[in-house]
Order: C-alpha cells, then sequence, then structure tokens
C-alpha cells in the first residue's frame, strides 16, 4: 500500500511531464489559459482553491471548535451520544448532495436575498462589490464551510476526548467554572490535536470536487469580490477532462492534479502527524484516534 | 463588593460560552436537517419503483425512472467491492495481528493519510494506468478507482474491529497447536465477521454516492448496458446530469436519486449503531 502512494505520485508526474517541461515553475503564475493556442497556466485555479479553502475554514472553524467542545465537555450525557451521532451523519451525506441542495435552495437564497443586502450594506468593501449571480465564491465557501466542519467536529471532538480526566479535576478542584476548565486545561493540552483536525478539515477542503463544481460558476477569473463566479482546480479537472483531446491540454490538467496531489497530500501527513502526536502523550497507538 | 462582582463576571461568561458552543452545535444540526429535510420533501413525491425499474423518458414526457444508472452503480461498486475488500481486509488483518512493528506503523500511516486524500487523485490515477491503455472509458476502470477510494478505510475498520477481539481467543488456538494462519483464518475472521461487515458497508455506501473518480474513469452512459469494458452510467453521475440540466423531469430523478443515496449511507449507519454499540465510525 505505501507502494500505491509512490506508484500514484509517480505515474501522475509522468503522465504530466509535457506540461511540466514546457511551463515549469511558470504554470503557477501565469493566467493564461487557452487550449485552443497551447497556453496553459494555472494562477486562477489555484487561486479560486485557496480563497474558497480560506472562505470555509473561517466559516466552519468557529462553529465546528464550539459544538466540539460542546459535544466533548458541556452536553448532557443522554444526548451527547446521538447528537455525535447526527454529526457524524452530516459527514457522511454524500457531496453530490450538497451540491445539489446549494444549487437549488442556497445559490437562490444568496442571489436574492443575502447578497444583494450584503452589497447594499457593505458594499464599500472590495469583497461585496459586483452584481450578484448566486453563483460564485461566496455559495462554494459556504457549501465547504458545511462540508469541513461535521468532519472537524467530529475529529476535534475524538481529540478532546483524550485529555486526561484528571487535567480537568484539577482544574475544578480550585474553583474554575466549566469555561475556565475548558480554556486553560483542556484546549491547549489538546491542542495540536485541534490544529490537526483543522489540518484535516483544510485538506478535505482542497479536494473537494463536486458541490464546488456545482454552485462555484465556473469562470476563470481573478477577483476580490466573493460575488463574482470562479473556478477550483478541482472544478476544472472535471469540467475540462473528458473535452481535453489536445495532448498538451491533458498534460496541463493533469498537471493541475499533480499539485493537488502533492498538496492535499502534505496536508494529509501533517495532520495525521499531529492527532498521532496526542495519541503519543497518552499511550502509543493504543488510543484509536481517527 | 469587588469580589462579588468579579465572581459574578465569571459565572456570566462561563454561561456565555457554554451557551454559545451548544448554540454551535446546534446549528450545525438544523444544516443537517435543512439539507434532508428539503430533499425528503422534492424527491419522496417521485419515489417508487419505477425509478430503479424504468429506463430515463425522453424530455418532456412524464414518468420514468433511472434503471441504468442504479444498475451501473450496482456493477461498479461491486466491482469496487470484489477488488477492494480483500485487499483492504487483508492489510486490517497485517495490521493487527503483527502490530508494533515498524512497517506496520508505516502501513497504519500510510492509510490514514489515504483516506483522507481527495478522489479525485484516485480517479486521475486510474485515468492514466487503465483509461489510456485500454484507449477507452470503462466501467472497469470505475471499479478500479473506487477500490482504491475504499481500500484504506476497510483496512482501518478491519484492524479496529479485530483488535475488539480478546487476546485469549488467539492464544487458546495458538496452545492447541494450530498454525497462525488458520487461527486468523478460521478463528479470528469468523469472530470479527459481523463487525468487518458493517466496517465494508459504511465503506461502500461512501463511494456509492461519490461521482468524482468515475468522471475519469466510467464518465457515463445515458443507455443501459451491463459491459464492463464500456462506459457506464451510475446514480451519482445521473444526478449530477439531471442536476446541471434545465429540465424539472430531470431536476424530479436528482431529488428521487439523492434520496436513494441517502438511504444508502445512513441505513448502514443506523445498523452499525444498533448491532454494535461503540463502534466508531471512520472519516
Amino acid at each position: 500500500m505505501i507502494m500505491l502512494v509512490i506508484l500514484m505520485a509517480l505515474v501522475i508526474w509522468q503522465e504530466a511531464s509535457p506540461s511540466l517541461q514546457r511551463f515549469g515553475l511558470s504554470f503557477l503564475f501565469s493566467r493564461d489559459w487557452n487550449p485552443v493556442k497551447g497556453n496553459f497556466g494555472a494562477l486562477p485555479y489555484v487561486f479560486g482553491t485557496l480563497v474558497s479553502t480560506f472562505l470555509a475554514l473561517l466559516l466552519a472553524g468557529p462553529i465546528s471548535l464550539g459544538a466540539a467542545v460542546f459535544l466533548a465537555e458541556f452536553a448532557p450525557r443522554r444526548i451527547k451520544s446521538t447528537l455525535s451521532f447526527m454529526v457524524d451523519i452530516l459527514a457522511a451525506v454524500p457531496s453530490i448532495i450538497y451540491g445539489l441542495w446549494g444549487v437549488f435552495v442556497l445559490v437562490p437564497l444568496l442571489q436574492y436575498t443575502v447578497e444583494p443586502f450584503l452589497g447594499r450594506h457593505l458594499g464599500f468593501l472590495p469583497f461585496f462589490q459586483g452584481p450578484s449571480y448566486g453563483v460564485g465564491m461566496l455559495a462554494a465557501g459556504i457549501i465547504l464551510a458545511i462540508m469541513i466542519s461535521p468532519v472537524i467536529t467530529a475529529v476535534s471532538r475524538e481529540v478532546l476526548e483524550i485529555v486526561p480526566v484528571s487535567q480537568r479535576e484539577a482544574m475544578l478542584a480550585m474553583g474554575a467554572t466549566r469555561w475556565e476548565v475548558v480554556r486553560v486545561a483542556v484546549l491547549p493540552y489538546a491542542g495540536r490535536g485541534i490544529i490537526g483536525a483543522f489540518t484535516l478539515g483544510l485538506g478535505k477542503a482542497i479536494g473537494e470536487t463536486l458541490a464546488v463544481t456545482m454552485v462555484i460558476g465556473n469562470r476563470p477569473d481573478i477577483s476580490w469580490s466573493l460575488f463574482a463566479q470562479s473556478h477550483t482546480m478541482t472544478s476544472v479537472l472535471i469540467n475540462e477532462f473528458s473535452e481535453a483531446v489536445e495532448p498538451l491540454h491533458r498534460a496541463a490538467l493533469i498537471h493541475i492534479a499533480l499539485l493537488l496531489f502533492l498538496v492535499t497530500l502534505v496536508i494529509n501527513i501533517l495532520a495525521r502527524l499531529m492527532i498521532y502526536q496526542m495519541g503519543w502523550k497518552k499511550n502509543k497507538w493504543n488510543v484509536s484516534i481517527k | 463588593m469587588e469580589r462579588f462582582y468579579q465572581i459574578d463576571l465569571r459565572k456570566i461568561w462561563d454561561w456565555l460560552m457554554v451557551g454559545l458552543c451548544a448554540l454551535s452545535t446546534f446549528a450545525l444540526l438544523a444544516i443537517l436537517f435543512c439539507v434532508l429535510g428539503y430533499i425528503a420533501l422534492q424527491g419522496i413525491s417521485g419515489l417508487s419503483m419505477d425509478f430503479f425499474t424504468k429506463m430515463p423518458v425522453p424530455v418532456g414526457l412524464s414518468g420514468g425512472g433511472a434503471a441504468h444508472a442504479v444498475a451501473g452503480s450496482l456493477v461498479m461498486v461491486g466491482l469496487a467491492c470484489i477488488l477492494g475488500v480483500p485487499w483492504g481486509v487483508a492489510v486490517g488483518v497485517f495490521l493487527a495481528e503483527y502490530e508494533g512493528s515498524r512497517l506496520g506503523d508505516a502501513v497504519r500511516f500510510t492509510a490514514d493519510v489515504l483516506t483522507g486524500m481527495p478522489s479525485i487523485t484516485a480517479g486521475i490515477f486510474i485515468y492514466t494506468l487503465v483509461v489510456v491503455e485500454m484507449q477507452s472509458f470503462s466501467a472497469l476502470a470505475g471499479g478500479l478507482a473506487l477500490s482504491i477510494v475504499i481500500m484504506p478505510v476497510v483496512a482501518r475498520n478491519t484492524e479496529e474491529i479485530l483488535r475488539l477481539i480478546p487476546r485469549s481467543m488467539r492464544e487458546a488456538a495458538l496452545a492447541l497447536g494450530i498454525p497462525e494462519w488458520r487461527v486468523i483464518l478460521h478463528i479470528v475472521l469468523p469472530t470479527a465477521a459481523r463487525g468487518i461487515g458493517i466496517g465494508v458497508t459504511l465503506a461502500l455506501a461512501g463511494i456509492a454516492g461519490d461521482p468524482v473518480p468515475l468522471f475519469f474513469t466510467a464518465l457515463n452512459n445515458h443507455y443501459w448496458s451491463l459491459n464492463i469494458t464500456q462506459p457506464m452510467a451510475s446514480l451519482p453521475m445521473e444526478i449530477f446530469r439531471y442536476a446541471t440540466a434545465p429540465f424539472a423531469a430531470g431536476h424530479k430523478l436528482a431529488w428521487t436519486g439523492s434520496i436513494a443515496l441517502i438511504g444508502l449511507v445512513i441505513i448502514p449507519m443506523l445498523a452499525a449503531r444498533i448491532l454494535m454499540p461503540g463502534y466508531k465510525i471512520r472519516r
């Protein structure tokens, strides 16, 4: 199986090599994507992926951390496992379903209600300018946030549950309130694991394909406005792959896939290392952390 | 006075933060009910046997189903099962039975990392390896791509289950002089069968709703086909196509398909919860 990862890297690398040789590093910084002329630069897609992912983490972060703390620390025992199970279901719903919901519910909502409202009241910011299409960066960010928050919540909750009870009892014995216990004794102890959980969510957001493709609008523009339609690395692959007949076009697409593969590989390795370290703190490998 | 005031502030702060945490939990769950409730409302009316047994009708006519997509999904998930499950279970057995070795740690780590990798990379990988060689998109490639996605999940699930089996059972069998491979095959695996089965079902349910690897491998097919060397339709691909097409009848089918997919995911999860309390769901 380790061989499988290496093989994957090698095969994708080899298939992308025409584009690698032709464009090299400038692939990352060029905005020109023209299959007819044979010029390819991935900047708009990289930009789209980065911004939508950042937006998703911004939206999902506080909510998932709060939910994880609630589920691990404050929730009454009787409803705790039911609530956790529901979060698990939320994490397991296929992405196509979120995409479908995004297209038919979220996009109209954004187009007719949320975006005009934001434009009217916060229009002086560069993020909230331009016409509202509904589909675009904002919709992608929200859908991604909905998709990654259950993952972050579930993993953070498991990390928080590893924190030894004695850690909490010591604080309680000193007369701390429940929140103070969490802030002083639990969160710092679990810090690395929680960062790991967020990194895992980050990797999922970068690699998330379908739901984003359905709501982001698929236009390779670079704009500061969150209302603008955009494109991501994954959505360009879905949209153009089956139509790419030129060898160079296909190589360029696989070049994007290679970038995606390497980035998510690094992110996932870092995330797992951080989560594993939480386990080592207690007992090497004995605690099953996912 | 000063002291009382401070204590009050701490209590208020405490209530505030606990409240915020509770609020964010319920916000998450509200989203769940929003999504599931909306889909149930939209799709339940179209849910009938027709969806599973009839072919789609031309645009403009009413009725019809997505039998070709249901069949295609079954075939490809079945292929993934045949290719990926034995491999995954074998890796799981290795991880559980030979724990503590350096190689075992490395494999476990790789499996966890692979679980988090986006499925699009598996699709591209199989594309370059199989589709380019065969010169055609095919259901076989689709099954292969899906098997790569489920393999690490099956492996880790199997390992978790095998760890729950008491050590004494293995020791008793070994003490009778049974060789280790027979202990694993005839004692450990049958004992863990139910758990492994649930793990596999969960993994399969996870890929049944994911069309992303199929974009690069099986592609899609608008007609009835069970030939695994040819492109094949699948439920999530058809939902995607219907959802992005501007026909109300297609949207209807997409909603119905979504209900089928959600059922496919939630029912095994509920079963796992009821049959094996304490079972941990991997992600």
